[in-house]
């Protein structure tokens, strides 16, 4: 339910936000700096103050969390696909693929997820592209660890080898009988990992290694409000990170309930 | 044992050796270190001659070989922007993470074993439901953002804290130490409780279900039927019992404490290595990034194996040749 309104706001960012945040010529610099509720030169009130720029930060946040969903739901939509095949291919093909597939995704797992993005992002430098790239490698091995777990249970079932009896050909047993049965778990996984990418880019975002400056995700958001922070100027960095918090926690929740439902053995 | 040790070691080495590739491609093959370390005013000749002495003539697979021989001998090369050697640099700042990093596993044991105890003893009370709702936040709070509240508040409005660096240092092992003056400690607080966020939460989580795992225990049952004191009960017979798991996952966790340091110690402004690898990134300063990664890969291969050893002493039933 708060997940809906996030995402809407995030969609419609443009037609509700009071101000544009990147349209100079609505910028009024002797407005920067403002507290919450002030009223600014142009008879305009910023509900949750201004940055040094003078940009309204409700704004901010409405279109930083567009960029921040668009980054986390994006990567881990791409890591989903990338993930979920090479599961697949483990749990289908055995033997040396799936002992090859298992050892990297036990690497992977085995190094923490900041450490690799910062080493990924180093190497190419920043930029949404960039980010999304690092994210998708970070996380792949989430999925493919949870595809190939629960293609391991599902191969073994009689429906699998109805199939194969069929001499249906591989790639349709692959995609109409065991994927379709895998994705409960799957989607589980993938909401959380939504949730974690997001705060995952905002962290980096956070560093100064992760989106540009041009396109401030809330990551960036809170990075820039730091240096005003130590002069009490709380706001700037305060409600950007109360808009990343209630949208992680929203996902979570949803990835909860999804489990709840997907999963009838829970059903009581 | 000796047979799985060695495997692991050969393993490890592997991975090292892979792990130096990939380093060495990543930062040497993309970008190129001329442009930084020859001034644009150099003619072609001079050009010629510092690309030769720095070895960037040779083909790719002989550059890897030399950087490998010198790496065996503890040469990962020099900063360009301090101009010291790049291992010598990031050994100066390790004792200010792994400082860090103890601290805030301590402070995630000291919070969240009793929270988690009295949870697990008391599920059904109201203090017990605050404190694992408490720890679900603990989960998905960003942590770089309760970092700047806590200076906000601590340092800010209210001046407990000093809000960044290391303070005062004294000297053991002739290595510099906050924790070992008052004000370093004072230093080190928001620091340390802001790395431990997430641990303490899954600490609390941990003892919570092991303590109510282990109160159905037939021992536990039985310990009580003797009449032993509640206390007793809970601190000898239950806590002994919950502290292995507790104490491996917590040592697990280690390395991301290490490397979760590093937004950490950007945050307070902490001479750790993990703000020196966010300078050295920002300003290109590749062998400093080189050397880090390589010294990172190295710990936790050290980690991991560790933990595995440490298994196989806290649980004899955990048999390390089938695993390996």
């Amino acid at each position: 339910m708060v997940f809906t309104i996030i995402a809407l706001i995030a969609i419609f960012a443009p037609w509700i936000a009071p101000q544009n945040p990147y349209d100079l010529a609505q910028l009024d610099i002797m407005d920067g700096r403002m507290e919450p509720g002030t009223v600014g030169g142009a008879g305009f009130t910023y509900w949750l103050g201004t940055d040094d720029q003078g940009r309204d930060m409700l704004s901010g946040i409405m279109y930083g969390l567009r960029i921040s969903l668009t980054v986390g739901a994006g990567s881990a939509l791409i890591a989903c696909l990338v993930g979920a095949s090479l599961g697949m291919m483990a749990a289908y093909a055995g033997g040396r693929t799936d002992g090859l597939i298992m050892r990297l995704v036990d690497l992977q797992l085995s190094f923490p997820a900041i450490l690799a993005a910062l080493m990924i992002l180093a190497f190419l430098g920043k930029g949404i592209l960039n980010v999304v790239i690092a994210l998708v490698v970070v996380e792949w091995a989430y999925y493919a660890r949870t595809v190939r777990g629960s293609a391991l249970v599902e191969r073994r079932r009689e429906y699998i080898e109805a199939a194969q009896c069929l001499a249906l050909p591989t790639r349709r047993i692959i995609f109409r009988h065991l994927l379709p049965n895998c994705l409960p778990p799957l989607i589980v996984v993938a909401t959380m990992q939504i949730a974690r990418a997001i705060a995952l880019e905002a962290t980096l975002s956070f560093l100064g290694l992760g989106v540009p400056i041009t396109e401030p995700s809330l990551g960036l958001l809170i990075a820039n409000g730091y240096e005003y922070m130590l002069s009490g100027k709380y706001w700037i960095s305060f409600y950007p990170g109360i808009a990343l918090l209630v949208t992680i926690v929203s996902i979570n929740l949803v990835g909860d309930q999804l489990r709840d439902v997907l999963n009838p053995r829970l059903k009581k | 044992m000796t047979v799985f040790l060695l495997r692991r070691l050969m393993q490890a080495a592997v991975v090292v050796l892979a792990m130096s590739l990939l380093v060495f491609i990543g930062v040497y093959a993309i970008g190129d270190p001329v442009e930084i370390l020859i001034s644009p005013e150099a003619d072609q000749i001079e050009r010629e001659r510092a690309i030769a002495a720095l070895g960037l003539d040779l083909p790719l697979w002989q550059q890897y070989l030399v950087f490998l021989g010198k790496a065996l001998q503890g040469d990962l090369g020099r900063s360009f922007v301090f101009n010291e050697p790049a291992l010598q640099l990031i050994l100066q700042r390790m004792p200010a993470t792994l400082e860090l990093a103890f601290g805030a596993t301590f402070a995630a044991l000291l919070i969240g074993l009793p929270l988690g105890l009295y949870a697990g003893l008391r599920p059904d009370s109201s203090v017990s439901k605050g404190i694992m709702a408490t720890s679900i936040l603990g989960f998905s709070l960003p942590t770089f953002w309760v970092g700047l509240m806590l200076i906000m508040v601590f340092a800010v409005q209210l001046g407990w804290l000093p809000s960044t660096g290391r303070g005062e240092t004294a000297e053991l092992f002739g290595l510099r130490w906050s924790f070992l003056t008052w004000d370093g400690l004072a230093h080190m607080v928001m620091p340390a409780i802001n790395l431990a966020l997430f641990k303490i939460s899954l600490v609390i989580r941990l003892t919570r279900a092991g303590v109510r795992e282990t109160m159905l225990m037939d021992y536990v049952k039985f310990a009580r039927a003797k009449g032993l004191s509640p206390a007793r009960v809970t601190f000898v017979h239950v806590f002994k019992n919950i502290l292995i798991p507790v104490v491996t996952v917590v040592g697990l966790e280690f390395g991301g404490t290490i490397a979760f340091s590093v937004v950490t110690e950007s945050i307070f402004a902490w001479p750790g290595m993990g703000k020196l690898i966010i300078d050295s990134i920002n300003v290109l300063d590749r062998p400093v990034i080189v050397a880090y990664l390589m010294i990172i890969v190295l710990m936790f291969i050290t980690i991991n194996l560790v933990v595995d050893l440490t298994y196989s002493l806290l649980d004899p039933r955990v048999r390390l040749e089938s695993k390996a």
